[in-house]
């Protein structure tokens, strides 16, 4: 599930209740441990499981949140950025078409600094029409300044909701963050996870202070001016300053929870690299898939590793970089296409790293999985073959591939 | 609390001087009399458009209440967002209850077109703020193009005068009424001449147990094509011929606020303007004679209304 | 005025100094001022209820003058004054006028 590099005493650790939920649901749970001051959703499916769940706790007053039932997601967004400007804790839900409408108050929500929390389960974007699972949602709103992290179950998908929190509201992040399931797949799959006390969740998140809020009718702030020549490029710069810092206070968090919980999360989840000479680079729940697949190869004597990625914003280059090097030939998985570039988002992204820190492993991409096409272990094990193929022969072939898909 | 001017001057501006607006734009004058009006806290909201680009340019503000501006279409569900929050954290007891109000501002291009349906909701889910709209009956701040609350016949950068159409084919939609639809508690239609009457109903909006709307027309001499200094006498005749009628509907109850004694013709109207010019050619004669009988028969109606009561 | 660097402002494109805009002077727009008769000044404030600029400077319920550094010569306060004691001179004359002074 997720790395072990305790510090933290056994003992300090919180016993968690051990329950079987859908990621959907889990995720529900987590908002209700953490009782936002304001939540405004719309409903779409995967995510609507999330919404509806939530809604039950408004109605039986186990949480203190006013629940905004909103006309559309664009609307939820905006409302969540009046709320976050007023200063209190705000969380939403989405997907697919939801997140796409949203699209333009993404932006506005980062580049306020607005520490808002979005769930989201992930969906193929329209046309034509596909409720299941791909990352094109998430992918198309990659430079939108949120933070993206995602889970490959349903104890991450939990485990992630409130580690979101403590990211996004950190002084040198203040920034919004989406945590990513896998739709249907996480957030319709029942599994085992074992859920936090609810003293534990709101001991771990604490009380949050806004640096500046609209409510404080003492000291009028103008948030969201026009910005011009003169500065809105210095207003981006930090921006990035805020994206740059997180990636410590991502590990630090992380770290942290995993003192209280037992488990501990990072940027990444390494599966057998280190002494892999071929290796998978994929996000979100595919990642279990393939771990059955690395098994599958290393019984056969192969020497495959799986590299899972936890934070695609900010992108960990260092790291990935780091636990790649020593690797002849990586495939990286994209749950997504984007159309006429060179490769697809992670692909991109883990070349990048790859590039700048000297190592020169073969590196192709596989699209995979999009609206929701199975991907199975044996597929996997297919790219495995095709890696060993490429490091054996030292051909590199097609650079960007596509599996599952019916040539 | 009574409308004396003579008290209110002494009061700062919540809205400073150095904005840009143009020189004679009806917009901070409405503004200025709204903030005025208010006693308690205030929270604004601003859609895009001149009131916001020409208020908040880096690092100058002219706003001395809480002020945001997030897009074009979501002023009024931004302004929602803020005061769930309030509500939220009083009902909490993570803040004291100080009778915060929520203020929202949008043009009409704001208001009739892009986030008609984000105020639709705001009113639906009873969101208690205070939703203005300053009505200059065009997209002004990106060179007065046409939109719903434009007037049939009027010239528009995107309904222009040309060879076979004299300017915008359609009538303007009736927001105020639309609003009314909604059933929320406090709905009016205002001028910044009568600013007595503007000021009353933002009190009475503000007093209202719900959602509220005030319609307040605001003319703009850039796209208007009209004098700056006339803005206001300008803003008289709407009322006085009837073009821009000034009522209040309180809890389903029509009010009308102000009935010239003499009714004046569109004509009037259009000759202080000159994005009606054409109109007053003779080719233009029927249209003219279209747009009166509709003045007329909108007046009538909401005399009726208004007497009904 | 130096600029500030993005490590010297505060994030997310706040401005903290409410009101800072009266240190914009857009009194450089103007072609005509207004000129007040204040013997014959009522203190009405019609003026000041219509002034787009909040340009009307009072003291004590009393109008005392027009911010020059930002009216921008619009001229309603001219054109609405009840007893019609504000004219609209054009700057050039007035400068002329002032430098003769
Ligand atoms: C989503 C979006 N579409 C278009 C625009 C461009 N735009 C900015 S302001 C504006 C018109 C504003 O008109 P109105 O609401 O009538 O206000 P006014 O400027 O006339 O006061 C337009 C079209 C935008 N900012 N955002």
């Amino acid at each position: 599930m997720t790395m072990t590099r305790s510090k933290g005493s056994v003992t300090d650790r919180v016993q968690g209740e051990p329950i079987a939920l859908d990621g959907a649901k889990a995720v529900a749970q987590a908002m209700r441990q953490m009782n936002p001051d304001v939540v405004a959703a719309y409903p779409i499916t995967p995510q609507t499981e999330i919404v509806q769940t939530f809604s039950e706790y408004v109605a039986n007053g186990e949480v203190d949140t006013e629940f905004v039932a909103v006309e559309s997601e664009h609307a939820a967004m905006s409302a969540c950025i009046g709320a976050a400007a007023a200063g209190g804790r705000v969380q939403t839900a989405t997907t697919s078409a939801g997140m796409a409408f949203m699209w333009e108050v993404l932006y506005v929500a980062s580049s306020l600094r607005l520490p808002i929390i979005m769930a989201v389960a992930n969906r193929a974007l329209s046309a034509p029409l596909n409720i299941h699972c791909d990352h094109s949602d998430a992918m198309g709103a990659r430079d939108a300044g949120w933070l993206q992290v995602y889970a490959e179950d349903v104890q991450e998908a939990y485990d992630n909701a409130f580690q979101a929190l403590r990211i996004a509201e950190h002084p040198d992040v203040m920034l919004p963050v989406m945590h990513c399931q896998d739709g249907f797949i996480i957030s319709h799959g029942v599994e085992r996870l074992e859920l936090l006390p609810d003293g534990a969740v709101k001991e771990f998140i604490g009380t949050y202070t806004p640096r500046y809020s609209l409510l404080d009718t003492e000291h009028p702030a103008t948030f969201g001016p026009v910005d011009l020549q003169d500065h809105y490029f210095e207003h981006k710069r930090q921006q990035v300053d805020g994206m740059e810092k997180a990636l410590a206070v991502v590990e630090e968090i992380g770290q942290e929870y995993g003192d209280l919980t037992g488990r501990y999360y990072g940027h990444l989840s390494p599966y057998r690299l280190e002494d892999a000479e071929i290796a998978i680079v994929v996000m979100g729940s595919t990642a279990g898939t393939t771990k059955i697949a690395v098994d599958k190869m290393r019984e056969r004597g192969i020497k495959a590793g799986l590299l899972k990625l936890r934070t695609f914003r900010p992108f960990p280059a260092d790291a990935v970089a780091e636990a790649l090097a020593g690797v002849s030939a990586v495939a990286v998985l994209d749950r997504a296409i984007a159309f006429g570039s060179q490769g697809n988002p992670i692909f991109l992204d883990v070349c990048t790293s790859l590039y700048a820190s000297g190592a020169r492993p073969d590196v192709v991409n596989y699209v995979y999985g999009l609206g929701g096409r199975d991907t199975t272990a044996s597929q996997i094990t297919t790219v495995y073959a095709d890696l060993l193929n490429i490091a054996e022969t030292g051909q590199r072939g097609p650079l960007v591939r596509y599996l599952g898909l019916r040539e | 609390m009574a409308i004396n001017l003579r008290q209110m001057c002494n009061e700062r501006d919540q809205l400073a001087p150095g904005h840009r607006l143009c020189p004679g734009c009806a917009e901070p004058v409405v503004v200025r009399q709204i903030l005025h009006a208010i006693e308690d806290p205030v929270v604004v909201a601003n859609a895009t458009g001149c009131l916001e680009v020409s208020t908040s340019i880096f690092p100058y503000t002219s706003w001395r209440v809480p002020w945001i501006h997030s897009a074009f279409e979501n002023a009024s569900t931004t302004a929602a967002g803020a005061e769930s929050m309030y509500r939220s954290l009083v009902r909490q007891g993570k803040m004291a209850d100080n009778g915060t109000k929520f203020l929202a501002f949008g043009g009409d291009g704001a208001t009739y077109d892009i986030g008609f349906q984000f105020l639709s909701g705001v009113w639906e889910r009873g969101h208690k703020v205070l939703y203005v709209c300053l009505n200059n009956e065009a997209y002004m701040n990106t060179g007065i193009q046409r939109s719903s609350a434009t007037p049939l016949g009027a010239w528009t950068t995107t309904s222009p005068v040309g060879r076979v159409r004299p300017g915008k084919r359609e009538n303007r939609k009736n927001m105020t009424a639309i609003a009314v639809a909604h059933e929320i508690p406090y709905v009016a239609q205002a001028s910044p001449h009568l600013w007595r009457d503007l000021m009353n109903k933002v009190q009475r909006a503000l007093a209202a147990d719900g959602p509220s709307f005030i319609n307040v027309l605001a003319p703009c001499p850039r796209g208007w094509r009209s004098e700056p200094g006339e803005s206001i006498s300008i803003s008289k005749l709407a009322a006085d011929t009837c073009v821009w009628p000034l009522y209040e509907v309180i809890d389903g109850v029509w009010k009308l606020n102000y009935k010239p004694r003499n009714k004046r013709p569109v004509t009037d109207w259009m000759k202080s303007q000159g994005r009606f010019s054409h109109l007053l050619k003779p080719e233009n004669e029927e249209l003219v004679t279209q747009i009166q009988e509709r003045v007329d028969k909108e007046w009538e109606a909401l005399v009726t209304k208004c007497e009904a009561n | 005025m130096a600029l500030k660097s993005w490590r010297e402002l505060p994030i997310g494109g706040v401005i903290l100094e409410s009101g800072s805009s009266v240190d914009y002077l857009t009194g450089g727009w103007r072609a005509e001022r207004p000129i007040i008769d204040m013997d014959r000044c009522t203190s009405c404030m019609i003026c000041w209820i219509f002034c787009p600029e909040g340009g009307i400077l009072v003291e004590e319920s009393k109008v005392t003058g027009i911010d020059m550094d930002h009216c921008k010569g619009c001229g309603i306060c001219a054109l609405e004054c009840p007893p019609k004691v504000i004219k609209m001179v054009q700057e050039v004359t007035a400068l002329e006028g002032e430098q003769g002074r």
